[in-house]
């Protein structure tokens, strides 16, 4: 059918397109040039050699760590007990809260890095890492939130009553049958707030200092301020450690077939 | 936490949302220990709302509810100890069968041993020996009812609310469930609150029936008494099928519908405005005028359908002036009638109850 | 026990006062609990998000002096109304573009085998999570001065085609890099669609093409109004691609905001610009909740779960 074989070629190429320009850093991470000259002259390891020697790179990949992590938990922590606490709301009061919990997702993310900059100047928390997290901790609320929520709404509400006729307080009935039917959501928000911390640009620009640059940053800065090819092996690395996990989850998930659980 | 002897007491029970009508209006009803007792009535007359009191899910606006003699307004739903079974069984998904019939009694600290026996002992009683190991969505919805009945009741409670549990299986399954539930009343003697909107259901399980309509208790009543004196329109309707004539009761034990004045006994010569009610079994059709016994109230009637049912047949009347009912007539009595002739059906008069009407919303001069 | 009946036509007894029992009610019990569990949160957005964002919109009008100094100054100094024009532009035409591009995607995915589906939304997935810095970075070196683009418009006779530092390089990879936000939100809506009714209008005496125009294409607007309004949105306030591969000659408004908090402290003017990009960001969703019915906006802000990072 000729329309379907158009359907098919375009599907290629947009799939194309949205793969094969991201995947020149793998080999230019090879590249033994001091540019970014594509395709590669020469070949050699010196940059993943330096991306995990070199103190400045080395350091921001641990302040990226360090700071997904506080975001993590902050993020997670707060946003599950949200999610768990609009569970509990009447539906309009509900509808209200959520909105305010889900609005930095709203906002374009340059306005919040200004808005942020400039209440930090005065906090004196402009170029601390603590500083960062804060701020990404705003922004990954509401995915927690969303990721929490959703599971929750899944949840037969009969099952918290079952719990308390059967002899459980609220705060057994939280602990042995809210939480670990909402742990999945728990987990994804919190992978969620891990991702878009490790990954966050524009916040971490703007509240950089010099020793406290995050991996992101330090690789805008390795192309705008001195040229430092090792953006291509930081590159590599963070999407094949991105991709594999996908497409494995994917391709169980696609033979699992719809027999899994909820 | 103790509901003691299994004794509930419902006192001048009310329930009203924000600034609405009452929901629940009043409710009293007094069950005895190990009574099975059913709230029946349609969607949205309450006797949800009131089984969410008993359990302590919903606030009592006013009144008050005894479990055992004490009152338990002040107690927590978990302090309660009754039973509970779910419309949607309401399983812990994340925990085997067993683990969730055992559920109960960890929450009750009792010991290890203790428990695996009890849980066995409990999954036998309700024919699910031996799936202890299985997950809630491996089991069949009737399965599934099952293991909610075994864990609301191996805690030995004094009390078993029952919310609809029966609403979510097909009718094959719900008859064998039916069957399984009156089983457990019997070996358990526990105390059974029952909320169904089916009335056979109703009828088949229960030792009494309060029927509940617009958060009003009409009638309690045992299934036979319910049955041959619904005592109001809305009962006689609702529980059972009825030939219904509103008409008026006249002093010296005559009742007058259009036109037709029919014997009645016992009657205290108090003209009333009241509904005559004949169970379609009572009634019999005679294709003539003549073939009508002496002491019988008749009415004539076209038979607008008449279908063969197996174990009877079933005639339905239209009895003009915008009335219609039905007989239910044994399978070999069809001489003479036929779908759209006209026949006189007739029934004896000890065989017909009056009802009230609904409440005029204007009361007038009732006894005039 | 002998039936019993209540009496339905007597009157109510007296309404006695409703005992109020102590904060142990089941519904006061919830909410104390629900405002509990909702305060840390809503506490932590409002000190480090609404009100240092309040501050800013105020500071747009008070800073350095009451009154619209920022604002007019915004439309008089010959340089910011080029800016904007040329940001609306840009994030119009990568919309448009991901639109053309994505919806083929999204519905050959909705069409595809669970093995051919799970590859095709692990293409889509992958540029999504994986780092936004390195997407960029494979841009700017395939469009550098000498690199492969430039070679390949070499090869067509098109030479010395230069990409980098210009507007459209940055609109070529901006579309790139939101691609998946406008898949992945069509492809949601898509998913829904019952490939039954299509058949259903054909049965009826429509063709292929007018069964889809007319069945399909309606049935998968919410879709594209949630997948562009969000390509959209992001597009106005993105910041990286602009910064890295775009010039300050050819700056977008996210580049004009930077220099003007980062270098220039200047809140009031950065902020007028902010609260210009919030407005239209505003109407855009009104416009698209209107469209596609409400919650699909800020859905498929939730689908994109990562935002412009």
């Amino acid at each position: 059918m000729k329309a379907r074989l158009w359907l098919k070629i375009v599907a290629v190429l947009v799939g194309l397109f949205l793969t094969v320009p991201t995947l020149v850093v793998i080999p230019m991470s090879f590249s033994s040039s001091q540019t970014f000259q594509f395709p590669p002259s020469g070949w050699s390891l010196q940059w993943y050699e330096n991306l995990f020697t070199s103190p400045a790179w080395s350091t921001a990949i641990r302040n990226s760590l360090q700071v997904a992590l506080v975001t993590t938990v902050l993020a997670t922590t707060l946003g599950t007990a949200a999610a768990l606490g609009l569970n509990r709301l009447t539906p309009r009061v509900r509808g209200v809260a959520t909105g305010f919990l889900l609005s930095p997702i709203i906002i374009p993310n340059i306005l919040i890095a200004l808005v942020i900059f400039s209440a930090f100047l005065r906090l004196s928390l402009n170029g601390t890492l603590i500083g960062i997290a804060i701020a990404h901790t705003a922004l990954a609320l509401p995915f927690v939130v969303i990721a929490v929520t959703a599971r929750l709404q899944g949840m037969d509400a009969a099952l918290q009553r079952a719990g308390s006729s059967l002899g459980a307080g609220p705060f057994s009935v939280f602990r042995k049958i809210t939480l670990p039917l909402a742990l999945p959501g728990v987990l994804s928000g919190a992978i969620l707030a891990f991702v878009t911390s490790f990954d966050e640009v524009v916040l971490a620009l703007f509240l950089q200092s010099p020793s406290t640059l995050t991996l992101p940053v330090q690789m805008f800065n390795s192309v705008t301020v001195q040229i430092d090819p090792t953006i291509s092996a930081a590159s590599s690395v963070m999407v094949l450690l991105v991709s594999v996990p996908i497409l494995l989850a994917q391709v169980i998930g696609a033979r699992r077939g719809k027999a899994g659980r909820q | 936490m103790t509901t003691g002897d299994g004794r509930i007491e419902l006192v001048d029970l009310c329930k009203r949302y924000g600034s609405g009508p009452l929901v629940v209006d009043h409710v009293n009803i007094d069950i005895a220990p190990g009574e099975f007792l059913t709230l029946l009535g349609p969607s949205g007359s309450g006797k949800t709302t009131t089984l969410n009191m008993i359990a302590g899910f919903t606030d009592i606006t006013s009144g008050a509810i005894r479990l055992g003699g004490s009152d338990v307004a002040p107690l927590p739903p978990h302090r309660r100890d009754f039973g509970m079974v779910f419309q949607n069984y309401a399983l812990f998904p994340h925990m085997t069968v067993a683990q969730n019939v055992a559920f109960p009694l960890r929450e009750r600290k009792v010991p290890k041993p203790e428990i695996a026996r009890r849980v066995e002992e409990t999954l036998r009683l309700v024919d699910l020996a031996g799936m202890g190991g299985r997950r809630p969505h491996e089991l069949s919805g009737g399965q599934q009812q099952r293991v909610a009945l075994a864990r609301a009741v191996v805690f030995s409670p004094s009390v078993l609310l029952l919310d609809e549990p029966l609403s979510a299986l097909d009718r094959k399954l719900r008859q064998s469930l039916q069957q399984e539930i009156k089983r457990l009343h019997q070996e358990l003697k526990l105390t059974f609150v029952f909320v169904t909107h089916d009335q056979d259901e109703a009828m088949s399980l229960s030792d009494r029936i309060a029927v509940f309509n617009a958060g009003r208790v009409e009638r309690i009543g045992t299934p036979a008494e319910l049955y041959r004196d619904p005592g109001t329109r809305f009962v006689a309707g609702f529980l059972g099928e009825s030939n219904l004539f509103t008409g008026r009761l006249r002093p010296g034990g005559v009742y007058e519908w259009a036109g037709h004045k029919w014997a009645v006994r016992d009657a205290d010569g108090v003209p009333a405005e009241r509904d005559l009610v004949v169970r379609p079994e009572r009634l019999r059709l005679a294709a003539a005028p003549a073939d009508v016994p002496e002491d019988a109230n008749s009415v004539q009637a076209k038979v607008t359908g008449l279908y063969f049912q197996g174990t009877h047949l079933r005639a339905e009347l239209d009895y003009g002036d915008g009335t219609t009912g039905c007989a239910v007539l044994p399978p070999d009595s069809v001489t003479g009638i036929a779908a759209g002739s006209g026949v006189t059906a007739y029934w004896r008069p000890e065989h017909q109850v009056l009802v009230t009407p609904p409440a005029d919303p204007h009361p007038n001069e009732e006894n005039a | 026990m002998p039936a019993s009946t209540q009496p339905v036509d007597a009157p109510p007894p007296a309404a006695a006062p409703a005992p109020q029992p102590g904060p142990r009610t089941a519904a006061r019990r919830r909410r104390v609990a629900a405002l509990l569990l909702l305060l840390p949160a809503c506490v932590a957005l409002f000190l480090f998000f609404v009100l240092p964002l309040l501050n800013i919109v105020v500071g747009s009008f008070t800073d350095p002096e009451p009154g619209l100094g920022n604002y007019v100054a915004l439309f008089t100094d010959g340089y910011t109304l080029a800016v904007l024009g040329r940001t609306l532009l840009v994030a119009l035409v990568v919309t448009l573009a991901g639109l053309l591009l994505g919806y083929p995607y999204a519905y050959m995915m909705t069409l595809a085998g669970p093995t051919t589906r799970a590859v095709m939304v692990t293409v889509v997935l992958v540029p999504f999570w994986t780092s936004m810095m390195a997407r960029n970075f494979a841009w700017m070196v395939l469009i550098q001065d000498g690199g492969v683009l430039q070679k390949l418009f070499g090869l067509v006779g098109l030479d010395g085609v230069t990409l980098l530092g210009t507007t459209t390089g940055v609109a070529l990879s901006m579309t790139q890099v939101l691609l998946p936000f406008m898949v992945l939100p069509l492809f949601s809506v898509m998913q829904q669609i019952d490939h039954r009714l299509l058949l259903a209008g054909q049965s009826l005496g429509a063709s292929r093409l007018s069964a889809f125009r007319k069945v399909y294409l309606p049935l998968s607007l919410p879709g594209v109004v949630s997948g562009a309004s969000l390509v959209f949105v992001l597009a106005l306030g993105f910041y990286v691609t602009p910064a890295l591969l775009g010039s300050p000659q050819h700056a977008l408004i996210a580049q004009v905001i930077s220099v003007r908090t980062r270098e220039l402290l200047d809140f009031g003017g950065a902020g007028a610009l902010g609260v210009l990009i919030l407005i239209v960001t505003l109407i855009a969703l009104a416009a698209s909740r209107r469209l596609a019915g409400a919650g699909s906006a800020v859905a498929a802000h939730a689908v994109a779960a990562g935002g412009d990072r």
